[in-house]
């Protein structure tokens, strides 16, 4: 049985940033037992840590890239790196692109790794989810339970 | 070549968003800024009118990195405002959680955001590529010291078991044993990286600095101490206001600090180590004569050193506190409410930091005020660049900026806490 982690990265008291927990917390009891569903802070080594124990990852972090809000993209990085533009510009200057990077790096990354991005519309400290990303959120996490099912 | 503009609109690995600007004409720097434009955040009038209880939840949001020197200094002041003194083991048990944190904090910069620049690669991901057993040392370094910070703290980021008075429950005495493994292989890593970094090449750059930092009778410095400094200053923590200052400048959103009448000055790694040589464990203080290091270090490339040697310290000081931990009768000191002002002076991973707040008679916070250490590092930083570049200008822009950069860096500079900071514009121009 392959070890199968779900990531959901984020801050949940700022706005859209919470897009990944959001999906960990809807993926929470609606997949099987074998897969671990996490809700995480970000840090890109403590990330690092969890990733590299598992054969397949999913990661789901919200996006500032300009797109228009609710807008999913999906990146196979066991295949290809992050593109640059995605590449979290987190505080620390350290986030999940790092994490990923850095694990492809060290030989740990898992072999079957993607990343899902949602667009946020805004990052509000106290503010809840916007209406489109909370319905991106549904469909990351629906495509994510479709994914766990190919992945035996 | 002696008239440069040198610009750095988003300075990389360090921690929030500032920029660096260095103008030089005629071979001499005219201005070395660092442009802090993280928004201000307003913790300060946030606290006002809240209860002295959520000072250290609320401080500990400033920082994702060191929420356990914010948490620290806010219980030390409370405390003081209070009268309490805590009991030893709520004493040894924070030194437990600063040691976790110093762990943590130092790994993070010494192996993925500052040897980087030691070893001339972009980054910890391409410098992984070729120093991968480096990078996992480090890694393990850092994992043993978020191991700490949650067996005490509650949690790795933002711990929440820290209250004014103590803790809301004393760890048990076989979760910090069943930490001892760990933290055993931390020390031989941090052993290791004291050997490592001290084997980096260093630009010949020595300052006069006057060091600041925290004194105590017999411990290195983490929360305890008088303020003292390498020009005399020797001071109780309540007299901090009496003799520092802060100024604002408009092209910063984050406050400078200075001594009144003298001007800059240094806090964090090389001044703790510079001003408390002799409050380290024995093993610190041999790996770092090994690694090249006298009883003070005035050359702010060295940093990296110092701070493998401090990771030492953490390590070798937790497994201690471990075999000696009896876990106490009560988690917390009893509390009385009174109105008063009280202050608290600890020594964050980047230097002191210190918190004032004036109680009302119910407790809750008249008035609040936050100096964190890369607010009082600012002019230092700004002073090496000044002095330093003028020796550099032989080098291209590129290899300027980055020599720039790795200055700045050496500070360890937390741009969120001091908001109140990283771009680099340099310009050369006659």
């Amino acid at each position: 049985m392959t070890s199968r982690v779900v990531i959901g990265v984020g801050n949940p008291d700022r706005g859209d940033d919470d897009a990944g927990r959001a999906v960990a917390a809807r993926l929470r009891g609606s997949v099987h037992d074998g897969v671990a569903v996490m809700e995480h802070a970000g840090e890109a080594t403590s990330l690092l840590e969890l990733m590299e124990r598992a054969d397949a990852c999913w990661l789901v972090d919200a996006a500032s890239s300009g797109a228009p809000a609710g807008t999913i993209r999906r990146f196979d990085v066991a295949a290809a790196p992050l593109p640059h533009t995605l590449l979290a510009l987190s505080s620390h200057g350290f986030g999940v692109g790092e994490a990923v990077e850095l694990a492809r790096a060290l030989g740990s990354l898992p072999r079957r790794c993607v990343v899902f991005a949602i667009e946020g519309a805004g990052f509000e400290a106290g503010a809840p989810l916007s209406q489109a990303v909370a319905q991106a959120v549904e469909a990351v996490a629906a495509r994510i339970v479709r994914e766990l099912q190919e992945v035996p | 070549m002696t008239d440069r503009m040198i610009k750095v609109n988003y300075l990389a690995r360090v921690e929030g968003e500032g920029a660096l600007k260095v103008r030089v004409r005629g071979g001499i720097v005219e201005a070395a800024e660092l442009n802090i434009f993280e928004p201000p955040r307003f913790f300060e009038a946030l606290l006002r009118g809240r209860a002295y209880t959520e000072a250290p939840d609320i401080t500990a949001r400033i920082c994702g990195i060191c929420p356990v020197a914010y948490q620290m200094s806010a219980v030390h002041a409370m405390e003081d405002a209070l009268g309490v003194t805590v009991p030893e083991p709520i004493r040894v048990l924070r030194r437990l959680l600063y040691c976790g944190e110093w762990i943590e904090s130092h790994a993070l910069h010494v192996f993925l955001l500052h040897a980087p620049d030691f070893l001339g690669y972009e980054n910890a991901v391409a410098m992984a590529k070729d120093h991968g057993e480096a990078v996992q040392r480090g890694l393990a370094l850092k994992k043993a010291g978020n191991a700490l910070v949650a067996a005490v703290g509650g949690r790795e980021v933002h711990p929440v078991n820290v209250r004014v008075g103590g803790f809301y429950r004393a760890p048990r005495r076989r979760d910090l044993v069943a930490l001892r493994d760990g933290l055993e292989r931390a020390r031989d890593v941090a052993l290791w990286a004291v050997g490592w970094t001290g084997g980096f090449n260093f630009p010949d750059c020595e300052r006069d600095y006057e060091f600041v930092a925290l004194r105590h009778e017999r411990d290195y410095p983490f929360s305890e101490g008088r303020i003292v400094s390498s020009r005399g200053l020797d001071i109780p923590v309540r007299d901090y206001p009496e003799h520092f200052e802060e100024t604002h400048l408009p092209r910063t959103t984050a406050l400078r600090s200075r001594i009144r009448e003298r001007g800059a000055y240094l806090t964090g790694p090389m001044a703790r180590y510079s001003l408390n040589h002799d409050r380290l464990s024995p093993v610190a203080r041999e790996a770092a004569a090994g690694a090249g290091l006298g009883t003070t270090c005035a050359n702010p490339y060295r940093s990296i050193v110092v701070r493998a040697v401090e990771a030492l310290q953490a390590c070798d000081e937790a497994l201690r506190i471990i075999d000696g931990y009896e876990e106490p009768e009560a988690p917390a000191a009893e509390l009385v409410v009174r109105a008063d002002t009280g202050h608290g002076a600890t020594e964050a991973p980047r230097g002191l930091l210190y918190h004032r707040y004036r109680l009302a008679p119910d407790g809750s916070i008249e008035a609040a005020d936050i100096v964190p250490p890369t607010a009082q590092n600012q002019a230092s930083i700004e002073e090496d660049l000044t002095r330093f570049i003028p020796d550099w200008l032989d080098m291209d822009d590129a290899a300027l900026q980055w020599r720039c950069e790795q200055t700045v860096r050496n500070y360890d500079p937390c741009i969120s806490c001091a908001t109140h900071f990283l771009r680099l514009e340099m310009d050369r121009r006659p």
